[in-house]
């Protein structure tokens, strides 16, 4: 009898210890989400009742010019950051390992330092340096191409500048990484190896590079599920132009909610977005699960 | 061989802090431009070099925008979203992890799911919700959204299973409940990870964009990195200004940045789960 009462006041405490998590989460997160998919079928507005319309929202997406530049877009963007992200970063981190004490903390803050700021700092810095009359990086630009560029007001521009910006902001982080990555080197790898004779090239293809793998599969899946989600730096520097060049699939999810009061179609934008991102999601679980076994 | 490899080692310092001066420059350059007179920026005799130190941009920001305001509603938006969110990840993860209640697992199942679920995917009917809630314009319709933050309670789980049992022991045989094992046991023993999961809650919430921006509609409610884009459509191109406020919108974060830095290094690799 005093085990069953001792059982039901564990699980009341239990549940007094869970309910804050779980009902915000209910509130703020499972109910928007099972929202999205009820309104992805329907044709309402933003704010207000629709209709139902079965999956016309969705086959109009197949058809939907914008939605098709959007998801190209999308690519684009992860084709323009992952990887050269993940390049600089390891660089980076490899030079700042080598330091030590006091210099290798300034280089480390220096590096970080761009990754605590919010977007709209960087993007006003940005569009200060590289604004088409007084900009002070306009000279390079002119130096290397032969003339001034309006970066934000030219279609095979606007991608890459926008790629350099976001790599430019979100960076340090990926630097930390690799020098956590890094410091979980064992030291005796690199004395053996050393003894040998081995060369820096030959340190870093035999002991660095493979012993660092995990942490550069880690980066590489985060940065990408982490730009599909672009979003501010666009809508901040150009909007999506020129001509739609740099339209991405949530700004379309915003335009198409907040300024045609296109609820419906919104949510189904979103909801492709959702699949997207969760599929990939679940890759990198996979993924990062298989590397911890290893 | 030996001096070789000086001189080797010597280039690639040089070569980092050459490549460090260029990754800092862009800030150099606001804070230089921040400083000048709107005439001085625009003209063709300014160079790169410092060359005027007048703080009447700083002074206009101060006065003809609603600066503080946003420096109020970041703050305190980010305190209480950080407190919320660190509190609550720690006491649903010690559930999760020391006690036995149907629907653990799948709570904990739920939990996962959600950390790989992009909330921005959901701001459409999050939005209608807060709207439907009167919220929109307030801080609880900013705060409400940002409260799930999954990876809180992933990591506070790890760092729960690895105490060991015999410390519970000793609290149980004096009638201590869960509670008591929680505040008095699990919470100062890990009080390392609590303050490096509160930095990067706190650091995401005080740079959140994308909600706040659609929150928010009246000038004086915003956060700050809403709040700075408005300056650049009540000044158009007067660019000493917009440097100063941006200078002004980054300079907490990046000053406590600067004071904590190994803290924040150290918070930003725990959560990521690359330290242990």
């Amino acid at each position: 009898m005093a085990m069953l009462t001792n059982r039901r006041k564990e699980m009341a405490v239990a549940a007094s210890l869970v309910a804050p998590f779980v009902l915000t989460f209910a509130l703020v997160f499972l109910y928007p989400a099972i929202r999205l998919v009820e309104l992805s079928f329907t044709n309402s507005p933003l704010i207000g009742a629709g209709e139902w319309v079965g999956f016309d929202n969705f086959t109009r997406l197949l058809s939907d010019k914008l939605f098709l530049t959007s998801l190209k877009n999308n690519g684009y963007f992860v084709l323009l950051t992952v990887i050269p992200t993940t390049a600089i970063a390891l660089c980076i981190a490899l030079m700042i390992n080598r330091l030590r004490g006091s210099l290798q903390a300034l280089a480390l803050a220096i590096f970080f330092l761009p990754y605590i700021l919010p977007v709209s700092v960087v993007t006003q810095i940005w569009t200060w340096m590289l604004d088409f009359q007084f900009g002070v990086l306009q000279p390079v630009i002119a130096f290397f191409f032969g003339k001034s560029v309006a970066v934000f007001k030219n279609p095979y521009w606007v991608m890459p500048t926008v790629a350099m910006v976001t790599i430019w902001w979100t960076n340090g982080f990926n630097v930390l990484l690799f020098i956590a990555g890094l410091r979980n080197i064992p030291k005796d790898y690199y004395e053996a190896a050393q003894l040998d004779g081995a060369t820096r090239l030959q340190l870093f293809r035999r002991v660095t590079w493979p012993l660092l793998w995990p942490v550069t599969a880690l980066v590489l899946t985060l940065q990408m599920i982490l730009q599909l989600k672009i979003f501010d730096q666009i809508y901040l520097l150009t909007k999506g132009g020129p001509f739609n060049s740099s339209y991405v699939m949530l700004l379309m999810v915003y335009r198409e909610a907040f300024q045609l009061n296109h609820g419906g179609y919104a949510s189904a934008i979103a909801l492709v977005l959702f699949i997207i991102i969760a599929a990939f999601s679940v890759l990198q679980y996979q993924l990062l699960r298989a590397g911890g076994r290893r | 061989m030996t001096s070789l490899r000086k001189l080797e080692n010597g280039v690639l310092t040089v070569g980092t802090f050459a490549a460090a001066a260029l990754w800092i420059f862009p800030l150099y350059w606001a804070f230089i431009t921040s400083m000048r007179s709107e005439d001085r920026v625009v003209s063709k005799e300014a160079g790169v070099l410092p060359d005027e130190f007048n703080p009447a941009a700083y002074i206009d920001i101060l006065w003809n925008t609603n600066l503080v305001s946003w420096y109020i509603n970041s703050i305190g938006t980010a305190v209480i979203i950080t407190f919320t969110v660190v509190v609550s990840g720690m006491m649903c993860a010690y559930a999760i992890s020391q006690m036995r209640f149907p629907g653990r697992r799948i709570l904990y199942g739920v939990v996962l799911a959600s950390f790989m679920v992009p909330s921005q995917a959901l701001v459409v009917t999050q939005f209608i919700l807060m709207n439907d809630m009167g919220l929109i314009n307030t801080w609880a319709g900013i705060i409400l959204p940002q409260l799930i933050v999954p990876v809180v309670i992933i990591v506070y789980k790890q760092f729960f299973d690895a105490v060991p049992k015999e410390m519970r022991e000793a609290v149980v045989l004096d009638g201590g409940g869960d509670y008591t094992l929680l505040f008095k046991v699990y919470l100062p023993l890990n009080w390392g990870i609590t303050t490096a999961l509160g930095i990067i809650t706190f650091i995401m919430a005080w740079n959140q964009f994308l909600w706040p921006f659609l929150a928010v509609t009246t000038e004086n409610k915003m956060t700050i990195p809403v709040g700075i884009t408005q300056v650049n459509d009540a000044f158009g191109v007067f660019y000493a200004r917009l440097m100063s406020v941006a200078l002004l919108g980054a300079m907490p974060v990046a000053i406590a940045y600067l004071i904590f830095q190994k803290k924040v290094t150290e918070a930003v690799m725990i959560s990521s789960g690359v330290k242990g």
